[in-house]
């Protein structure tokens, strides 16, 4: 039998749910199991509705499933909202007392998580004693929480961590004593040594492996962990992590940065990017490499801040007045994120270009359990001359049958000067109006499209080549498409995957396969079917439609299914 | 030594008589007189004709977007702070478009030197109102006159605690010279509103104008940040020209971190993450 649950923590913001979910999510982590985590939390501090939700197995897992094994219930609101989603053996977990309510169903499980967190030294324990007591419903080993909370609490002195340890404790007996309605089987997992990594998490460490050393930025949700992550390493290795005083100034800065010589980046979501658009177009004038991670929520403006879409592909592609070209990747979960982010920074240099890394917030706040990253992948190709390179009649701009220019750096070599404008300019970067060097100029910028080009990778098509359906996806909906494929083959719906991680421009094999497919479809989380459209504006192919979810909320392979279901029997 | 010869640039554009051709001379003769190669030296400008200055003369040049040469100015720096940057705007490059990066870099104290090319007017645009323009001056744009008060840079800067903050004025080249050579020798954010005649535009701040009201500050005591702030309130019939206030505020750079071992500049290759990996198992 494969192991499969999934465990949803429930409550309002601010009882710590982000902690007891990712305690846990560790825990089966180290004990050999694959892990998705993701997280559903509103724009405040304290009060409302949100959840954690871990689903485990000895099978790779890739998104939420829609079912609750264990429902770990810190409000009622949680019991309310999520009893629903429980399946057959499903138990909810919570305390009588401190939701002064009792359930008399046999799912409930009532644990005093107060009172034993009270008697292990206060009642700021009580989450610990919840994951203890979900691991004891699991009938899981306590090791390893033990090691996982002396690690987490190590920096507030032994007595916390005893206190915690005794915490866990109880909740742990407690559960696996009064659980008898309990029927959880578990593997053991297949004793795998997998980390866990968030998207933002990737995405700040990828940059920090291509040697990124600026990242200049304005705190917007969902993008604000990475330059937060980066912040936090900024003196071990040597980063410059500057929080602007608005987007405007931060892709500035970071173009200012990249001009003198460092890989800079930026992040932002939608709506901060509204304001970066002349920063863009600068970039593409100016022919300095740029790294964007825009973190999509869901617009128009203010829209849902804390929740998922994939609105801004077609934002991103034109964004920033004037013509000149441009990357979009898209990576497909934390894995593919840590190596996506390093190719886009080579693709930046390489082609002195803006580079966009689309994340979104199911990207950036999820958690995957991956087998380990390999630092040394994605080389470093920073595109820039050597110092003996260098001579005095330096042309920033010069004109060349790539459209590439050679790259110098201010006072390079002692005596390199490097000129660029905002205005049109002549090769050496000064001011023009002169309409043949106008039109060299553009044809030189626009030569590079060719070179950017050539970088994206051929698309990943996952299952057959000649499928009767086709499922077209980018960004953070391939764990949940993947998954669809594979159920709706198990039922004789013979389907395949294409999967854009490199979006732009798009790669002339996406209409082979296309070609080869019996129907096609994209799977999109916005309401236009961006990516169908992009296909057609690209090829001509139209395909058969979009299926979309534009609620905020992540896809599951559950509904995938659904929809392509309805779609054949029509 | 540097000479002129190292500095010249492209023919400039801008109209005879312009306030612009008495600052380039000054920049050029600050660095110059600082011994400083134009290698070593980066200009960033906006948008305005202040802003085409870099083009006439030659050293490291990025001409950005209206408004935004302080930001550019900043991340340069910080990626390479041996470059002296000097960041030139306009006043409606820098107090009106760019007001907010103004704010911020004042508090950040980053060690570049502003050059504001004050003339009170918009000349790029032909003619309209500037943050600076005085209440009742009359344009195309504004032909009821202007009813909004006028921005103080000088006071503004004080009221900001900036590190250095200067007046000087284009017909006042050997002064004006000083100014920049000081500015850019403070360690940390220097600003020099630099009042400028616009022959084609303004017909109120004429070379008249300013010649019968601007006086050389002297027996002012910079660090007093009290009289600084009466002499900045001065404006009218008498306006001084000097170095109005300066403080010893730490220069950012040297706050900043990952600046202790050395220009962020300089490639490091690639990082060893082992440990950043190993804190996910």
């Amino acid at each position: 039998m494969v192991v499969d649950y999934t465990i949803k923590i429930g409550g309002e913001a601010g009882q710590g749910l982000q902690t007891i979910g990712y305690i846990l999510a560790r825990v089966l982590v180290r004990a050999g199991y694959h892990v998705f985590a993701n997280q559903d939390y509103e724009s405040r501090i304290r009060g409302g509705h949100n959840f954690f939700q871990i689903r485990f197995s000895d099978k790779r897992v890739l998104s939420a499933s829609e079912g609750v094994d264990i429902l770990v219930a810190l409000d009622r609101a949680s019991i309310e909202r999520h009893r629903g989603e429980l399946t057959g053996d499903g138990m909810i977990l919570y305390d009588p007392d401190s939701l002064k309510v009792r359930y008399r169903e046999p799912f409930f499980l009532d644990v005093p998580m107060q009172a034993l967190a009270i008697d292990a030294g206060g009642r700021v324990m009580m989450n610990t004693v919840a994951v203890g007591a979900v691991l004891g419903m699991l009938n899981h080993d306590f090791g390893i929480l033990e090691d996982v909370l002396k690690e987490t609490f190590m920096k507030k002195g032994t007595e916390v961590v005893e206190n915690n340890i005794k915490a866990g404790r109880s909740g742990y007996e407690y559960a696996k004593e009064n659980c008898r309605r309990c029927v959880f089987v578990l593997s053991g997992g297949d004793g795998r040594r997998r980390m866990l990594i968030s998207g933002n998490e990737a995405l700040a460490i990828g940059a920090i492996n291509a040697g990124c050393r600026f990242i200049s930025a304005y705190p917007m949700t969902p993008s604000t962990g990475i330059i937060t992550y980066m912040a936090s390493k900024a003196e071990e290795f040597s980063i410059v992590a500057e929080q602007a005083e608005d987007e405007i100034a931060a892709i500035n800065m970071a173009i200012g940065a990249s001009f003198a010589g460092v890989r800079a980046m930026t992040a932002t979501s939608g709506g901060g990017f509204c304001l970066m658009t002349e920063g863009v177009s600068l970039a593409g004038m100016t022919e300095t490499p740029i790294v964007i991670v825009l973190a999509q929520r869901p617009g128009p403006a203010t829209g849902l801040p804390t929740r998922t879409e994939q609105g801004e592909l077609f934002f991103s592609l034109f964004s920033g007045h004037g013509e000149f070209p441009r990357a979009i990747l898209a990576p497909r979960d934390a894995e593919d994120a840590f190596y996506t982010i390093q190719k886009a920074f080579n693709i930046a240099e390489k082609y002195q270009s803006v580079v966009f890394v689309m994340s979104d917030q199911h990207l950036a706040d999820s958690y995957w359990s991956v087998d380990g990253l390999d630092p040394q992948r994605i080389g470093i190709e920073r595109g820039l001359l050597q110092d003996d390179e260098v001579s005095e009649g330096y042309l920033r701009h010069r004109i060349t049958e790539t459209g590439v220019s050679p790259r110098a750096i201010p006072g390079q070599a002692g005596k390199a000067v490097v000129v660029t404008d905002s205005d049109e300019h002549d090769e050496e970067g000064h001011i023009i109006e002169d309409a043949a060097m106008r039109k060299a100029m553009v044809e030189k910028r626009m030569k590079k499209q060719e070179g950017i080009a050539s970088e994206i990778s051929i698309p990943a098509l996952y299952g057959d080549e000649r499928p009767d359906i086709l499922l077209i996806g980018w960004g953070s909906t391939h764990g949940a498409i993947i998954e669809a494929v594979d159920i709706l083959n198990k039922k004789g719906v013979n389907t395949s995957m294409l999967h854009l991680n490199e979006i732009w421009p798009l790669h002339p094999k996406v209409a082979d396969i296309i070609h080869g497919a019996g129907t096609a479809y994209t799977v999109e989380n916005n309401f236009t079917g961006q990516l169908g459209r992009l296909i057609r504006m690209e090829t001509g192919l139209d395909l058969k439609g979009s299926i979309t979810r534009y609620d905020g909320r992540p896809f599951t392979a559950g509904e995938i299914v659904r929809r392509v279901e309805d779609a054949i029997n029509g | 030594m540097p000479s002129m010869d190292d500095y010249r640039g492209q023919e400039p554009a801008w109209c005879p008589g312009c306030g612009n051709f008495q600052i380039l001379t000054a920049v050029k003769q600050a660095l110059i007189e600082l011994g400083l190669m134009p290698h070593q030296v980066l200009l960033v400008s906006g948008i305005g004709q202040s802003s085409k200055l870099p083009h006439y003369m030659r050293c490291n040049t990025f001409n950005g977007l209206h408004g935004r040469t302080l930001p550019v100015a900043t991340g340069a720096k910080l990626a390479n702070h041996e470059l002296v940057v000097i960041a030139v705007a306009g006043d409606g490059d820098c107090y009106g478009e760019g007001g907010n990066h103004l704010i911020h870099t004042i508090r950040r104290n980053i060690d570049i030197t502003l050059l504001v090319h004050n003339n009170q007017i918009y000349g790029l645009t032909k003619g309209q109102a500037s943050p600076t323009s005085d209440a009742g001056m009359v344009t195309k744009l504004q032909p009821h006159g202007v009813v909004l008060s006028p921005f103080n840079p000088i006071a503004f800067a004080v009221s900001m605690d900036a590190g250095f903050v200067a007046r000087g004025f284009s017909g006042d080249i050997p002064h004006l010279t000083e100014m920049i050579k000081e500015g850019i020798g403070h360690r940390g954010f220097s600003m020099i509103d630099i009042l400028q005649p616009c022959v084609t535009f303004n017909k109120l701040n004429t070379y008249a104008w300013y010649r019968e009201r601007v006086y050389r500050l002297s027996d002012h005591d910079p660090y007093d940040r009290r009289l600084a702030f009466e002499r900045a309130l001065e404006w009218g019939e008498r306006i001084p020209i000097g170095v109005i206030y300066r403080n010893h505020r730490p220069a950012f750079e040297g706050l900043v971190p990952a600046l202790k071992k050395g220009l962020l500049v300089e490639d490091a290759g690639r990082p060893p993450i082992d440990t950043l990996l190993n804190q996910l198992y």
